[in-house]
């Protein structure tokens, strides 16, 4: 049995402007995913994919279609609802400036429970918890400037999941990373997943999208292809050891 | 030479040839020298494969002579059905990654631009498809080897690399086509 979706995308478009200068952003993209699924989308600039990644969010509402988190309906929410549902359900990865500088790592992760009501002793207890969890427990009490990039980008990704939220919506996260640290991003996003959380991925670096279940191409606004992996490669690597 | 990559270089020479003759029938010379400008002169062909590859072809029945030949002895050739069907065929399916064939890849995307019927963009998005898969396929694989593992990390990194570079260049290839589709000229006929 399938999971109920933790993101689901119905026929959702974008369109910009109106008359002469309307811009189709996106057309009509449907889209579902469960928890324990990771979803890269692909294409070129201006292909649409942040666009996608926008109306998934909530942080932009389509023109037409529907986008369901956690099996409700965004359109039908208030502002109040939909700040509510973003801090609650969503966590947010973005190419940089993911962390408060001003505030430690530990601090950066509690940052969204305390927000949402929890009490701060609670909120640092799950922040440590995340971060053991991680395997960067030593830079719980350090700026983000005296972390390295990727340890950011782990933290980043450790409050986008911290409490009850289950989806990650992650930009171009490896964007400003070396191909070494970029890849032990990827690798923590895809453990994540394999505990139970659901992420939708924007990169343009095939080989980063190559760790979801589906890679989606999206092309003039438009999913035009979707692959899973294929069957097993037969490499043998048993003759090199 | 590598077995598997002699048969794909030959293959290709044949579907290479098969695509050139869709227009329209031709002599072997003139195969020659429009595979080699076709192919940016990357493959450079000698006549006797030419020859062998035609009397190949026509055995097969792929290809016929068409009428008698000429003044100076050239023949012409020209497709037949069941050739047309077999370069539908060949421009239909995507070419396997595990054989390695990037030759033939390159060779029938030259030859999908500049040939009657073929939507190039099509064969570019199946291929892309075919090697994105293999990408994910190698992706998972390695995300079950211990980092520790150098030897294995290491080859399976080199495939993943290969392929990726692969699946840049058909970005690329799109991009291209996208941007060529408002100046290109068609007078297309089909393939079958």
């Amino acid at each position: 049995m399938t999971a109920n979706p933790v993101l689901e995308l119905r026929n959702a478009g974008k369109v910009y402007g109106a008359g002469a200068t309307l811009v189709t952003a996106l057309h009509g993209a449907s889209l579902s995913i469960a928890p324990g699924e990771l979803v890269a989308v692909r294409g070129a600039s201006g292909s649409g994919k942040s666009t996608l990644l926008h109306l998934a969010g909530g942080l932009d509402a389509p023109s037409t279609g529907d986008v369901l988190v956690e099996g409700r309906s965004l359109s039908g929410l208030s502002r109040k609802e939909l700040a509510r549902l973003r801090r609650r359900s969503v966590g947010y990865v973005f190419q940089d400036l993911n962390l408060v500088p001003s505030l430690t790592a530990a601090e950066n992760i509690a940052l969204p429970r305390e927000l949402d009501g929890a009490r701060a002793a609670e909120a640092r207890t799950e922040a440590l918890a995340a971060l053991e969890e991680i395997g960067l427990r030593e830079v719980a009490d350090r700026f983000p400037d005296e972390m390295s990039g990727g340890q950011q980008q782990r933290v980043a990704i450790a409050r986008a999941l911290v409490g009850p939220r289950r989806l990650v919506l992650a930009d171009e996260p490896t964007g400003a990373l070396d191909s070494e640290t970029g890849e032990g991003v990827l690798r923590m996003l895809r453990a994540r997943c394999n505990a139970g959380a659901a992420c939708l991925l924007v990169t343009h670096e095939p080989r980063h999208s190559a760790w979801a279940d589906r890679v989606v191409f999206i092309s003039d606004g438009a999913i035009v292809d979707e692959t899973t992996a294929s069957a097993p490669v037969a490499v043998d690597l048993g003759a090199l050891t | 030479m590598d077995t598997a990559y002699a048969y794909s270089v030959l293959m290709s020479i044949k579907h290479g040839l098969l695509a050139l003759l869709a227009p329209g029938p031709k002599y072997g010379y003139q195969l020659k020298a429009e595979f080699e400008t076709a192919t940016g002169s990357a493959w450079p062909l000698n006549i006797g494969q030419v020859y062998s590859t035609l009397q190949r072809l026509e055995k097969g029945g792929q290809i016929e002579a068409d009428g008698v030949p000429d003044d100076d002895g050239r023949v012409v050739y020209a497709l037949t059905p069941s050739g047309r069907a077999e370069l539908a065929d060949w421009f239909g399916s995507p070419i396997a990654q595990e054989s390695r064939p990037r030759d033939e890849l390159a060779i029938k995307l030259a030859m999908a631009v500049s040939t009657p019927g073929v939507e190039a963009r099509e064969v570019v998005q199946a291929q892309r498809s075919q090697a994105m898969s293999s990408l994910q396929s190698l992706t998972r694989l390695k995300g079950t080897v211990p980092e520790e593992d150098l030897a294995r990390v290491m080859v399976i990194d080199s495939l993943i690399f290969a392929v990726e570079a692969e699946v840049s260049w058909l970005d690329r290839c799109e991009a291209r086509l996208r941007k060529a589709r408002t100046t290109q000229t068609p007078e297309k006929e089909a393939v079958q």
